[in-house]
């Protein structure tokens, strides 16, 4: 089976969540990877370097530069041509064009797979996590999103890829890309973060998420993550919420600040290795997934943990 | 501009979902369903879109079994002002639900499609990007703002790195994200004068759609147990932990 992977980028360099999807489309066959942006040479070369790659299809064109779906999906669909199977990392790129590349194959997808059973079977989550059903796709191209947590990463150099032109489809006149507000973070990226200290509602405003998160956050070498109604309530921004509907995370540690442990929340940490909750409700659903739990008062513990660490 | 608002029944989000005993899905008998968290979202916002004068009429659709009705009289309580019950025993993929969408759509012909991003029961994240490409609309996924003007529509979507504004021509296809808006309740007199708004019956084959899976499901189980673990019962003793660890020297 030949599979054509997303490559998520900034048209800069490639991003970790396209290693995780290269090993799992590389439980599929051979694995050939697509590059589209603006100005993106350089991100084909750098995705020729990761082992087992073969064609780097390189879509290098100003209608790509934004990954717009209407203008991206036509150019996967045409390259589809010679692939059995279109296998994107479930990021907010992935998610928004696979499903437009599954309709226009008259396909359907499985989103957000976590493992290979065989070539047409693999397991996903459903019902925010609380269920795993493995499901049989029908003989056909296939479309899937790729849970990068689920995966160990490809190595990023000893590939030898090659790269080659596609041809491009222009823009479709659909849409156009007016601009965006990317959060800035000297951290560790929330996915890949080995540690992650997350605060919930209890942290009652910004402020105190600078003052106590983040301090602590920093000692460890963490990344920064958050509840929904941490994020609603404008502590953070939507961008570190972690969840269902947020970022799937599973650090090494993961560290709950304040946070009750909604089934929506777990949904999107609680495959971490270990989990350490902090919260001053002993009753809290989120001591039933901790494995090292503290009861009391955050305003006072994290000060001092952070002080004696 | 007419908005159509494509509603789903789902297991309430309060419900911790209970997985069958014979390895075939999520126990659905006697458990509270509710409309998808992410499709209120979308009602409101239509609704809202109407408060602007920028929506005419609010049409909303559910795919499934009858009591989907009830979903949609939510809708029409919140201010819908009349719905279509697409009836059909099958769990419709989201395949088959963008196809029957696509249909009501050429029918209908409205200016906005807002759907949710998820249903939180098969959390596929499919429907309104597969509807897009089937109508050749272009989509807003994941939207925290829509802003209407002319037939230019606004949407800033969440992304992974922060927010991300695009124009897109109308008709467009929405799909909401948490931020983009509170839900209201319905009040009891509009839920009462929801009962009498239309309500038309109709199927998938009217639209000539099968919806019979594609996919099969081959087993659903629960995932993996944590182990226990442990309280501690001071900050030293976190730390004694932390170290254990690895995670501080
Ligand atoms: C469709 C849908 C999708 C959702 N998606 C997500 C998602 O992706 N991610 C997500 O997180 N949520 C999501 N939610 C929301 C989720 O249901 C919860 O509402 C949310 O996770 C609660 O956040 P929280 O734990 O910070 O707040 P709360 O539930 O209010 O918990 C605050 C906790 O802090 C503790 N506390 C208070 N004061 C202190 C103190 N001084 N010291 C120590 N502890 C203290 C309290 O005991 C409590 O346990 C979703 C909900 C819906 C309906």
């Amino acid at each position: 089976m030949k599979t054509l992977v997303w490559v998520e980028h900034d048209n800069a360099s490639v991003k970790d969540a396209t290693l995780a999807t290269v090993t799992a489309a590389s439980q599929l066959g051979d694995v050939d990877l697509l590059v589209a942006g603006s100005g993106c040479a350089a991100v084909a070369d750098e995705a020729a370097g990761i082992a087992g790659v073969g064609t780097v299809y390189l879509a290098d064109d100003a209608a790509y530069e934004n990954a717009l779906a209407e203008n991206v999906a036509p150019l996967v669909v045409q390259l589809m041509g010679d692939h059995d199977a279109f296998v994107a990392p479930a990021t907010s790129n992935g998610k928004n064009i696979a499903p437009r590349v599954a309709a226009l194959l008259d396909v359907v997808q499985v989103s957000e797979i976590l493992s290979v059973v065989s070539a047409d079977t693999f397991t996903r989550p459903i019902y925010a996590g609380n269920a795993i059903a493995t499901v049989q796709a029908p003989a056909g191209k296939l479309v899937l999103t790729v849970r990068g947590t689920a995966f160990a990463k490809a190595e990023k150099t000893g590939g030898a890829g090659t790269v080659q032109a596609a041809a491009a489809g222009g823009d479709q006149g659909l849409s156009t890309f007016v601009g965006s507000e990317i959060s800035k973070s000297e951290r560790p990226e929330l996915t890949s973060a080995k540690i992650i200290v997350s605060g919930g509602r209890a942290l009652q405003n910004s402020e105190n998420f600078h003052t106590l998160i983040e301090p602590l956050a920093d000692k460890l070498g963490a990344g920064v993550g958050a509840s929904r109604a941490a994020v609603d309530a404008g502590y953070v921004p939507n961008d570190y919420q972690v969840g269902q509907t947020g970022k799937i995370v599973a650090p090494e540690v993961y560290i709950a600040v304040g946070i009750s442990g909604a089934i929506q929340h777990l949904a999107g940490m609680k495959d971490s290795k270990v989990i350490i909750a902090i919260n001053k409700d002993e009753d809290a659903p989120i001591f039933q997934v901790a494995d090292v739990g503290l009861v009391g008062d955050l305003f006072k513990i994290v000060p001092e943990l952070t002080g004696k660490l | 501009m007419k908005v159509l608002v494509p509603v789903k029944r789902v297991i309430d989000y309060n419900v911790k979902p209970r997985v069958k005993m014979d390895g075939t899905g999520v126990d659905l008998a006697n458990v509270k369903m509710s409309m998808n968290p992410f499709d209120e979202i979308a009602v409101e916002e239509a609704i809202r879109l109407r408060e602007k004068g920028v929506a005419t009429e609010i049409v909303a659709v559910s795919i499934g079994v009858q009591k989907c009705q009830e979903t949609l009289r939510t809708a029409l309580a919140m201010g819908a002002d009349r719905a279509i019950l697409v009836l059909t025993e099958d769990e419709a993929e989201p395949l088959a639900v963008a196809k029957i969408l696509k249909g009501i759509v050429d029918e209908e012909q409205p200016g906005l499609v807002i759907l949710g991003k998820q249903a939180i029961d098969d959390d596929s994240n499919q429907t309104g990007q597969m509807l897009a490409a089937l109508t050749g609309r272009p989509q807003g996924t994941f939207a925290s703002k829509v802003e209407v003007d002319g037939d230019s529509v606004k949407v800033t979507r969440e992304v992974d790195g922060g927010l991300e504004t695009v124009s897109l021509k109308a008709p467009a296809i929405v799909t909401t994200d948490l931020r983009l808006n509170e839900p209201r309740y319905a009040s009891l007199p509009n839920i009462m004068k929801a009962k009498s708004k239309p309500l038309a019956n109709k199927t998938p084959a009217d639209y000539g759609v099968d919806t019979a899976p594609r996919l099969k499901t081959l087993k659903v189980e629960e995932p993996a147990k944590r182990q226990a673990g442990v309280k501690v019962g001071d900050v030293d003793e976190l730390i004694g932990k932390l170290k254990v660890l690895g995670v501080v020297a």
